[in-house]
């Protein structure tokens, strides 16, 4: 028998959980290593998925199936495919990251670490998840660790922002499960299996029913305007790791529910709202730049940038063609790995100067010149530098959208120049110009923060420059789900 | 069956009637009333395992009482509920020694009484069962005569409950006097051959339902709720949250679908709104409170709502849904109401402000809680969300869509106040850091009520599959 390799990406970190629940709270140290080692080995297994990922195939591999509730006919059902294959990978990597930048987490060591793992056991379930049940349990469980994160170890508005947090994902969740149940009853035999599932033909008037309640679900957590309202606070009161997390998987958790449930199960209807799909998307990408550009705090500028960023998914998930579609799933890869270094240099900036305001700094380069170089080129690859990874992705997205699109195509191009304002602007207002005497004492970045940032620089180039190494996860899948949709294979 | 052969089907309701009075009379001599709790314990435990394990085919005492798989499901959930909280009982302070002994023997006198409720077969015993359960019900809500708002809240009791026992009776002759029998089968017989007085029957039949909807504090039924189960002692609030509302739902069950199988399109929807009301005015109300046992009051209003749910969409599906639902809800409300115990006997208030920082100082009781608030929140993977996954179902299989819309609605207002409990404990900083400490049987309580509520979520198939076998023999249609 092989190793179930799924299930140890998904409870592994459970396992650690509870490993870190029977360690005395004064062994921070101890608590710590084994939250890394924890996280190591996921991303370990991570890479061994990647590596034996069959990249022929379009079908579900690797898949795990166990029979759980009969009365129900729910499956314990796990397997991965390309839509969810990077999302795997990007999950075990930032969650690997995130918890080498958590070492500066002082207070309630052991809650942390407990909280922290079993947070990566709901992300790695809910994007390894083939039955709908499955999902929703995981998809739910994320909700939990990330309250107590964000109110526990958070800013100084954390409650609202953790309460926030927790009540718009649970009502858009509430839809959601209604939408599951009502497949569960509409399909012939009952059924809560995704492959299943796709192969009932709704009718037109249901699918649009359930893609709406599914869509209630799913935009809440991209965020997709005008759902966006609790992402900025999230983020902004979120201690760091979190909000690494927060931008770069659990946004993601959204998209990846339209790739993996909306578009197979409800191929009509999910045409049919393409169109207000992108134009959501584009007053996304818009709106979120120009508001990223006035803003004073730094995380609050990265938290709207994700807005407008996560807007360019969005646009390839309206478009129905292979190019807006590839370039979807990576945008959505590359986000995590942008935002997520970028989350983490705004979290090194703060530990330093326990502020986040833009214009209290100014001439930081002289004294931190690897955090300036570092911020430079992630700062780059977010709005969009050829040869780095952001502009691949988004320009897919706008490449497959303007055949069927064209009108917003052009406006969503003023985006790109919008995310070139409001960093530059940022790098300019931090790095450049005089540089402030409160700041004279500052220290730069240690190997720790370089070494937590080192491998999504990689990462970003590598895509940057051979978007192949990527692209040929997706291509297989993304070919075999436009077959179902019957979209144009441009 | 004669009423000699049914005595051997009821031999652990004559063995508990016998504990109690030993109970009663013990009580003249024993000092130390702990070991009274402990006998009343083992008693019921004992009765529980002495239970029958066949069933008759005919009704006992001719045809006045029946005992079948649903009557000893809900008999298993009133002896389950009687033996954790006498355990309980034990270690709680607010009720002074020398009355724990009367507790015992009231607690005690609930098993028999609950198991006759499940097993009504007629209007009368439907009456008797209803008002016996009251009564004990008031005695164990106000017998600490010197507390001021427990006698209070008994008195309260009292009134509502009598107004609305006049309301059933009345209901009962006018369905007696139009259909000329009082068994509930009769009348679902005769109600099949299209008879005259139907308007009178159905009159009947609503002012039945209020007198039951009074045991399950269905709105607008609900006003003593929150002030009893405020004013009564915390134990005895965790008891009649679940045991007498489990109940009422088993009669409810059995005078729908036996007696009033042909007014279902009009009973199902009647229960539709008053589903709505229910959870929802539960809910409202719930989050402006700063009480933890008022909120929790409140919240088991609404819970009673999300069971309400599985009555209005009719069929075997909507009462395994009730049934499942009580099942959970049993483990978790009593968990909360256990672990608010163990908090009041350490904080001595129940105030939400003084649960701040709870997290440091009581971490195990801190987690408890969250886990029980969490379950009634219908989070998965605890029995809360099994329940509301089936209560959900019920609705969305029957096309109502309204009651899911409701559903979900609520479910994301309760968060909200079960949230603010969570939030107090973990968020806030406590003023004194002082370390709780548990007496065993508290330990032992908690402990039993997390194991349903992680057992149920996490492997539902052996309680679906008991649910399931509790229905076999119920006749639907």
């Amino acid at each position: 028998m092989t190793m179930p390799i799924l299930s140890w990406l998904v409870f592994l970190p459970l396992a650690g959980m509870f490993l870190i629940l029977l360690t005395p709270h004064s062994q921070e140290r101890l608590i710590r290593l084994i939250a890394t080692i924890i996280t190591a080995i996921v991303l370990l297994l991570s890479l061994k998925l990647l590596a034996s990922f069959d990249l022929t195939s379009g079908q579900i591999q690797f898949q795990e199936r166990t029979l759980w509730i009969p009365q129900l006919n729910v499956y314990y059902h796990l397997g991965v495919d390309g839509i969810s294959i990077l999302m795997i990978f990007a999950t075990a990597l930032l969650s690997f990251l995130a918890c080498l930048a958590s070492y500066g987490i002082k207070e309630r060591v052991k809650e942390y670490f407990a909280l922290y793992l079993l947070l990566v056991t709901g992300m790695m379930g809910t994007f390894l998840a083939l039955d709908l049940f499955l999902f929703y349990i995981f998809w739910e469980v994320v909700l939990v660790p990330m309250y107590f994160l964000i109110g526990i170890w958070g800013g100084p508005r954390k409650e609202y922002a953790a309460i926030k947090f927790f009540l718009y994902t649970l009502s858009g969740s509430m839809f959601m499960l209604i939408g599951i149940l009502a497949l569960y009853f509409n399909s012939n035999p009952h059924t809560f299996n995704l492959l299943e599932l796709a192969h009932n033909q709704f009718t037109f008037h249901f699918q649009q029913i359930l893609f709406l309640a599914f869509f209630l679900g799913f935009a809440i957590k991209v965020p997709v305007f005008p759902f966006h309202t609790w992402l900025p606070d999230a983020h902004v009161e979120a201690p760091t790791p979190i909000s690494v997390l927060l931008a770069g998987v659990l946004l993601k958790m959204g998209t990846y529910g339209f790739f993996r449930i909306s578009y197979p199960l409800f191929p009509i209807a999910a045409k049919w709202f393409g169109p207000f799909m992108g134009i959501l998307a584009v007053i996304g990408i818009i709106y979120g730049g120009f508001v990223a550009f006035a803003q004073t705090d730094f995380k609050k500028m990265v938290a709207y940038s994700s807005v407008s960023h996560m807007g360019f998914v969005l646009l390839g998930l309206a478009v129905f063609t292979k190019t807006g579609f590839n370039g979807a799933m990576l945008q959505m890869f590359n986000h995590a790995m942008i935002t997520g270094a970028l989350f983490l240099l705004v979290g090194v900036l703060y530990d330093r100067a326990h502020t986040r305001d833009l214009d209290s700094f100014g001439g930081i380069w002289v004294k931190m010149p690897v955090y300036g170089a570092i911020l430079i080129y992630i700062s780059l690859a977010s709005l969009g530098l050829p040869s780095l990874a952001g502009f691949v992705s988004e320009f897919m997205v706008l490449l497959g959208s303007f055949p069927v699109y064209r009108w917003m195509t052009m406006a969503s191009c003023v985006g790109i120049l919008l995310a070139a304002a409001y960093l530059l602007y940022m790098v300019q207002r931090v790095l450049l110009g005089k540089l402030n005497p409160k700041w004279t004492s500052i220290s730069d970045m240690n190997k720790l923060e370089i070494f937590t940032l080192v491998p999504l620089m990689i990462l970003i180039l590598l895509i940057g420059i051979y978007p192949m190494a990527a692209l040929q996860f997706l291509t297989p899948t993304m070919t075999a789900l436009l077959q179902i949709l019957g979209g144009s294979p441009a | 069956m004669n009423a000699i052969d049914s005595l051997y089907f009821i031999r652990s309701e004559i063995f508990l009637f016998g504990a109690l009075l030993a109970v009663l009379i013990f009580d003249f001599f024993v000092q130390e009333k702990k070991w009274l709790g402990i006998l009343a314990f083992i008693s019921i435990v004992i009765a529980f395992l002495i239970s029958p394990n066949t069933f008759p085919n005919t009704g006992l005492f001719f045809n006045y009482f029946v005992l079948d798989p649903f009557t000893f499901f809900f008999k298993s959930v009133a002896y389950l509920t009687i033996a954790l909280t006498i355990l309980s009982s034990l270690v709680y302070k607010n009720i002074s020694e020398k009355f724990k002994g009367e507790l015992y023997v009231l607690l005690l006198a609930m098993g028999p009484l609950l198991t006759i409720m499940s097993g009504v077969t007629n209007l009368l015993m439907i009456f008797i069962a209803i008002e016996s359960v009251s009564l004990t019900s008031y005695l164990l809500v106000g017998f600490q005569t010197f507390d001021k708002r427990s006698s209070e809240a008994s008195l309260k009791y009292v009134l509502f409950g009598a107004v609305s026992t006049a309301l059933m009776l009345f209901g009962m002759s006018l369905l007696f006097g139009s259909t000329g029998t009082i068994e509930l089968s009769k009348i679902g017989l005769y109600l099949s051959h299209a008879p005259a007085f139907q308007s009178i029957i159905l009159l009947g039949m609503i002012f039945l339902l209020i007198g039951v909807g009074f045991k399950i504090s269905m709105v607008p039924f609900h006003m003593w709720a929150p002030d009893v189960y405020q004013g009564a002692p915390t134990p005895v609030a965790a008891f009649l949250t679940v045991a007498p509302k489990a109940l009422g739902f088993a009669v409810l069950a059995r005078i729908l679908y036996v007696a009033f199988p042909f007014f279902v399109s009009k009973w199902s929807h009647l229960l539709s709104i008053l589903a709505i009301l229910t959870m929802t005015f539960g809910n409202v109300i719930a989050i402006s409170q700063t009480d933890v046992k008022r909120l929790l009051a409140y919240s088991s209003i609404a819970q009673a709502g999300y069971i309400l749910v599985g009555f209005a969409t009719p069929g075997l599906f909507g009462l395994q849904a009730v049934l499942i639902y009580i099942t959970a809800y049993l483990f978790t409300n009593l968990g909360a109401f256990f672990t608010v115990l163990a908090i009041e006997r350490n904080l001595e208030t129940n105030q939400i402000d003084s649960y701040n920082g709870l997290s440091e100082r009581a971490p195990l009781l801190a987690l408890s809680l969250t886990i029980f608030l969490l379950s009634l929140a219908g989070i998965p993977p605890l029995a809360g969300f099994i329940g509301k996954i089936y209560i959900f179902s019920a609705a969305v299989k029957t096309h109502s869509i309204a009651l899911a819309l409701a559903i979900a609605i609520n479910s994301a207002m309760a968060a909200y106040y079960y949230f603010k409990i969570v939030k107090a404990m973990y968020l806030s900083k406590a003023q004194n850091t002082e370390r709780f400490t548990n007496p065993l049987p508290i330990k032992i309580v908690v402990t039993a009520a997390l194991l349903g509520t992680f057992l149920i979520g996490l492997f539902p198939v052996h309680f679906i599959k008991i649910v399931e076998q509790s229905l076999a023999g119920f006749a639907i249609f």
